[in-house]
């Protein structure tokens, strides 16, 4: 499904910011008096009105619980439910829908592979590389996995400007490592982290991946045969869907040998008191009543997506950063953290003297929304030696005029610092 | 909107964010405490000296954090210097249900001029999301006073 360099010039000059706006009614409102400028689309998207519709029709005219009733209602939910599944397995190009999981989070995702393939596959010394600009998500269910069985957790180092560094990651595979988690896209410094090279790297020595692809499949088409990866992981508020849904993609073979992590209804053969026997992927991952309504309109939010194509939509996010940097390059005392050669819509930046809460708070009297913190990433944090940033990171529906709102937000609050 | 914001950074916050006074560890503080915001990752460390009569003879402290936080955290140990402990927790508890918005007011007493210098902290009211900030020093140092040597927002 590559575009053409090509193909995506002629696609990107009918990219129609004004229509893709007028799909998302939020972007409509006013925030203190100003017109919003929704700057903060890594930590959450809006919806579009097709996922909003979706969901409200589920609830008004589809709406039971699935898998269970033998009457229309419950099997209409679960046609949304598996249909859901569907559209997931065909947008990531899995081989079957069997081998996508819904979870409640990317979060919850990384929690199960830890539990699951962790306690099932890793003992005591065996190691787990990650990087140093995980998200928590992808850092702390390692840690309860290794205070728990004793594993080690090794970190990959990044170079100033937030590039992963490829040839000593490589030097620190040995016999004893077991798996390799990474995030696709990091969600503070935006860094596109070659993950082909990564898993290739790591097949090469028999060594499974985990993708965290939390930001990465906002901005970039993932193709999980192409890829490879055992595992990738994503988030459903993230790809403009619902919040309270997540996936996990895994290879078929290597779930069907994980023991289930959570138990209940929904997820077993046959239950006695003595002895339980549980389904085979995804059912034995997906224990009680499972997000059904998030499940539909995170298959809208792909369909919407998908209908405009996500190389479009990375090809104008693209532009925006451009711009967003050459505009923040121009106010005084402004630092940007994360220069890697391959960046997402994302754009960290301090201001001297100025925390970024306080930013925050300024320019959101402006109507400009955007993160200010550790973007719990503390790790991270450390490294580059502050304690917060301010972020700004773009959805399909930004425009040029969110970025002059940002700007002209900083420059108050110069004014008010000064 | 932007009065509000005017409100909350008006000079005297902005000065005391940007100079905060008693920013400096207490070589013989016999009372310490470490306050965390976990949601901004924002710490800071509270030095008391109390006497045997339970008067806070010194108050200083050390850390990082926004305007709000920094400012609060210098005009607290202004504030508590010179005070009694259950003086302090007094305040303490006006001052937090003023931020909250719980009350509208101070009560008129003898802290009237203490009053004055937290009444400026209290725009903080309109923007729920930061009162943590202003508070965080109070809770740090009534953490001190009781003898827990870690405290957080949460
Ligand atoms: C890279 C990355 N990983 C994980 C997460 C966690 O996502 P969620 O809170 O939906 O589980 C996020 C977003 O917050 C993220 O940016």
């Amino acid at each position: 499904m590559d575009a053409t360099p090509s193909n995506i010039d002629l696609q990107r000059s009918n990219y129609d910011v004004d229509a893709i706006r007028a799909d998302f009614p939020i972007l409509a409102s006013e925030i203190n008096g100003y017109p919003l400028a929704f700057l903060d689309s890594g930590a959450s998207a809006q919806k579009p009105e097709c996922v909003l519709r979706c969901m409200d029709d589920v609830y008004r005219r589809s709406y039971a619980n699935v898998h269970r009733g033998a009457y229309t209602l419950s099997q209409a939910a679960t046609d949304y439910y598996e249909g859901a599944r569907k559209t997931v397995a065909r947008y990531i190009n899995a081989r079957s829908d069997d081998e996508i999981v819904f979870t409640h989070n990317v979060t919850a995702a990384i929690n199960l592979v830890a539990h699951s393939y962790g306690r099932r596959f890793l003992q005591r010394g065996d190691e787990v590389i990650i990087s140093q600009m995980e998200h928590h998500a992808n850092i702390v269910p390692w840690q309860l996995l290794r205070d728990e069985i004793g594993i080690e957790l090794k970190v990959a180092p990044i170079d100033e400007a937030g590039n992963l560094l490829l040839d000593q990651l490589a030097e620190m595979f040995g016999y004893k490592t077991k798996l390799v988690s990474l995030t696709h896209v990091s969600n503070v410094l935006g860094t596109i982290v070659p993950i082909k090279k990564v898993i290739d790297l790591a097949h090469e020595r028999d060594v499974p991946v985990l993708i965290d692809g939390a930001q990465g499949i906002v901005h970039t088409r993932v193709d999980v045969q192409d890829l490879d990866a055992e595992f990738y992981a994503f988030t459903g508020h993230k790809l403009y869907g619902p919040s309270g849904i997540g996936v996990l993609y895994g290879k078929k073979d290597l779930l069907n040998t994980m023991p289930p992590y959570e138990g209940g209804g929904d997820m077993i053969e046959r239950v006695t008191f003595e002895k339980t026997t549980y389904r085979d992927a995804p059912a034995r991952f997906e224990a009680g009543t499972p997000p059904i309504v998030e499940a539909a309109g995170l298959a809208a939010a792909i369909d919407y997506v998908d209908g405009i194509g996500v190389e479009n939509i990375s090809a104008h996010e693209q532009e925006l950063l451009a711009y967003a940097t050459e505009r923040l390059n121009e106010v005084d005392g402004i630092t940007i953290y994360g220069e890697a050669q391959h960046k997402a819509g994302i754009i960290s930046f301090t201001l001297d003297k100025v925390h970024p809460h306080d930013i925050g708070t300024i320019i959101d009297s402006r109507g400009v929304s955007v993160r200010a913190g550790h973007h719990c990433a503390q790790p991270l944090m450390d490294w580059l030696g502050i304690a917060a940033t301010t972020r700004a990171s773009f959805g399909m529906y930004n425009n040029k005029n969110d970025v002059d709102a940002l700007v002209e937000g900083l420059n108050y609050v110069k004014e008010i610092f000064s | 909107m932007d009065d509000d914001v005017r409100e909350l950074y008006q000079e005297v916050i902005l000065d005391h964010g940007k100079n905060p006074r008693n920013f400096r560890q207490l070589e013989d503080a016999n009372c310490e405490a470490q306050g965390n915001n976990p949601l901004c990752g924002d710490r800071l460390t509270v030095y008391l000296k109390v006497d045997e009569d339970r008067l806070i003879r010194d108050a200083a402290f050390e850390g990082r954090g926004c305007a709000i936080s920094m400012a609060s955290a210098s005009m607290m140990t202004q504030i508590v210097s010179g005070k009694t402990v259950s003086q302090v927790q007094y305040l303490f508890d006006k001052f937090h249900k003023l931020c909250t918005g719980e009350i509208e007011e101070f009560p008129q007493d003898e802290f009237a001029h203490d009053v004055d210098k937290l009444r400026v902290m209290s725009g903080v009211r309109q923007f729920p999301m930061r009162v943590k900030c202003a508070t965080l020093s109070w809770h740090t140092m009534n953490a001190a006073v009781s003898g827990d040597s870690e405290t957080s927002t949460e």
